[in-house]
């Protein structure tokens, strides 16, 4: 009884060591920088081609073109300086929309397209009503249906 | 035996039972007004609601460790084991409050951010919180000696405060998907109300189950110490006769 306690206590202490090492030098140690800019991703130059990073910034309106028979949309991504193409092979996210922050997982590649393997959309910490005339509901289920 | 039992500890007491239907209504009443009486967020529609589960469970989840902290520094100051029940009966319910935060939270980012989970300091940084909630609670279960016991708690409880500053501050000092937090400024008024009532009810509902559970981790102490003296003491009858 006294032995097997023991056992437990170094199992779980274990566990959780292992978890925060996990957490501490593979979670938090590559993310506390989440994303980059536009900006920082030019500065690094050629350094930045074919590396994997995140990439964050807002939609350039009408920069979005989506072909959902190819499932290929390409948009340019800003932070106010500078301007990254970018292309992925994938349906846009629910909330993606023009103007709203984004996050991209992917890498640069030679033509100075950002090729995203994956999309993120990033919320504000707004929360309105929608204004006159404007059904948020009826679009939601809108863009449920073109992802379909 | 049972007589003795009652008289010793009484049946929960009128304004606790009281005070828990009054939380529950509370909380039944601020939910329900909250969800309909808001108009639905102009990007993210209905799914908005949820913010009135999570953002009252993430403060919970932080003020808990703050809870636990000031017990265990009046544990230490004190050397009163009461407080350290007190603590303990906190990281039980701040636990709760941190799995409903995680839970809630992945539940909104999958339609909202495209992922139920991203390794960005907020999400990180919570999480870790969680883990320190169930690692107190591990410790304690796996520590025999009741002084021991609460020394180590009080450490840990320390970690854990200045964890659940940082889980707070993180989107502030770092870049993160997650949202900074929500101010009057930039949520419309048809929502504040809703939110504001939530968080009292929760608190009514946090501390409700903080009480509760600390009475019956007394209970618990003094039976185990009772049985501790008859073990010693196998030949007297009745050791508190």
């Amino acid at each position: 009884m006294k032995g097997s306690k023991k056992l437990g206590l170094l199992a779980g202490l274990i566990i959780l060591l292992g978890g925060f090492g996990y957490l501490v030098y593979g979670g938090i140690g590559n993310n506390l920088v989440y994303f980059l800019t536009p900006t920082e991703l030019e500065a690094k130059g050629a350094s930045a081609i074919g590396a994997p990073v995140r990439l964050g910034g807002q939609v350039v309106p009408g920069s979005v073109t989506w072909n959902a028979a190819a499932l290929d949309l390409r948009f340019r991504m800003t932070d106010g300086k500078n301007v990254v193409e970018v292309h992925a092979q994938k349906a846009p996210p629910q909330m993606f929309r023009e103007g709203m922050g984004v996050v991209v997982e992917g890498k640069m590649q030679k033509n100075g397209v950002f090729d995203a393997s994956s999309l993120m959309v990033k919320h504000s910490n707004e929360y309105r009503p929608p204004t006159k005339g404007h059904r948020p509901e009826e679009m939601y289920r809108s863009l449920v249906r073109d992802q379909k | 035996m049972n007589a003795s039992i009652e008289r010793d500890y009484p049946l929960t007491p009128r304004w606790l039972t009281l005070f828990g239907w009054g939380a529950l209504a509370f909380l039944l009443l601020s939910q329900v007004l909250g969800v309909l009486t808001s108009p639905p967020d102009r990007d993210m529609g209905d799914l908005q609601k949820i913010m009135y589960v999570h953002v009252p469970s993430a403060f919970m989840s932080l003020i808990g460790y703050a809870v636990i902290f000031v017990f265990g520094i009046l544990y230490l100051v004190k050397r009163d084991l009461r407080y350290d029940l007190l603590a303990a009966s906190a990281a039980q319910v701040g636990a709760v409050f941190a799995a409903a935060t995680l839970v809630t939270g992945s539940i909104w980012a999958r339609p909202t951010w495209n992922v139920w989970w991203t390794w960005d300091a907020r999400l990180t940084s919570m999480a870790v919180l969680f883990l320190m909630y169930v690692g107190y609670l591990v410790l304690r279960a796996f520590t025999e000696d009741e002084i021991r016991r609460a020394r180590w708690s009080a450490a840990i409880a320390g970690l854990g405060f200045i964890n659940s500053g940082i889980v707070y501050m993180s989107v502030k000092w770092w870049r993160t998907i997650h949202q900074m937090q929500s101010t009057p400024g930039t949520i419309d008024p048809a929502y504040v109300r809703g939110f504001r009532m939530n968080i009292i009810a929760f608190l009514f509902v946090f501390a409700y189950f903080v009480i509760s559970r600390y009475r019956v981790a007394r209970v618990v102490r003094d039976v185990e110490a009772r049985i501790e003296e008859r073990a010693l003491a196998p030949n007297a009858e009745n050791v508190h006769a």
